[in-house]
């Protein structure tokens, strides 16, 4: 599965249950993040024993964007079905400052990797 | 009339300044928007100068404030485009001044009437409470409302991920019509 914008990209690859996120999201309406909302449900509902989001070249998230991938992350809390792993790149600075509150939100069964 | 909260301090341009200043009508919002995340890039870019990198420690300085730079111009470039009161026809600015210790960004754009009163709650809370709570709050109720709209979470991500200083004014620039114009500060240390 994919969604492309101008300036990203959201890929899944199903067999590895990986999301993997590339480029700069910033995105103007909650409905413009509709296919990106759409492609999180569809690995939810798939519910692998985990999930990967490579986040290593996401290089610009805006706030609605965090908030996307937040209520994805409380998703997977909820459901309790999936153990979930963010990979994400240390010397992106957005993701050195934001990432921890998904360690928040989901204290069991999550794991933030800054590479 | 005049209103201030937070510890707001009127711009004083300084002698390294950008100021973006727009018509908030000249341009449908869907095309409007592409600059603000060309302007907070260009910003970030522009600033990044004034902090070579000539190890890794000013390397990761350089990157911090970069990083900073581009998520704040940008969060307030969207709220500018997306809380703009059209029917007041009043233009929008985003400043960026440079000082020795912090940068502060002012963002300015004519607000509804009506909403003004909500508005100000809202940042009584942020000034008031403790705004971790509130963003996990924020966030556990967006994600209860799958139909909600906008995430509330910009100004929160400044002052719990950014460490940045919030204030405002709020201003009555004309009774009638009425028009009235909020200024938001952010100060983000260097």
């Amino acid at each position: 599965m994919k969604v492309k914008g101008d300036t990203y990209q959201v890929t899944y690859d199903l067999e590895k249950a990986i999301v993997a996120f590339r480029g700069k999201v910033r995105l103007w309406r909650a409905t413009d993040y509709e296919p990106i909302i759409q492609l999180l449900n569809e690995v939810a509902i798939a519910a692998p024993q985990k999930i990967t989001l490579d986040l290593r070249e996401l290089e610009f998230l805006n706030s609605s964007g965090i908030d996307i991938l937040l209520r994805f992350v409380i998703k997977i809390r909820n459901q309790q079905s999936s153990q979930l792993v963010v990979w994400g790149g240390e010397t992106i600075p957005w993701q050195e400052k934001s990432l921890s509150n998904m360690e928040r939100l989901m204290p069991a069964g999550f794991q933030l990797d800054l590479v | 009339m005049q209103q201030t909260f937070g510890n707001f301090v009127e711009q004083e341009n300084g002698d390294e300044y950008l100021v973006i200043h727009f018509s908030p009508t000249s341009l449908p919002l869907q095309q409007r928007w592409r600059n603000s995340g060309l302007s907070a890039d260009f910003l970030a870019e522009y600033w990044s100068t004034f902090f070579p990198a000539h190890d890794v420690s000013s390397r990761n300085k350089q990157l911090e404030i970069k990083g900073g730079i581009n998520y704040i111009a940008n969060e307030l470039l969207e709220n500018i485009m997306k809380y703009s009161y059209l029917p007041a026809d009043y233009p929008v600015s985003l400043g960026l001044c440079l000082y020795q210790d912090e940068f502060k960004f002012y963002a300015r754009n004519a607000i509804d009437p009506d909403a003004v009163e909500n508005f100000q709650v809202r940042i009584q809370a942020l000034l008031a409470e403790d705004t971790q709570t509130l963003y996990l709050q924020q966030v556990e109720q967006n994600a209860a409302n799958a139909k909600s709209i906008g995430s509330h979470l910009g100004l929160l991500t400044m002052i719990n991920d950014y460490n940045a200083q919030l204030a405002w004014k709020f201003e009555t620039i004309s009774q009638d019509p009425e028009i009235i114009v909020v200024t938001t500060m952010v100060q983000l240390a260097l």
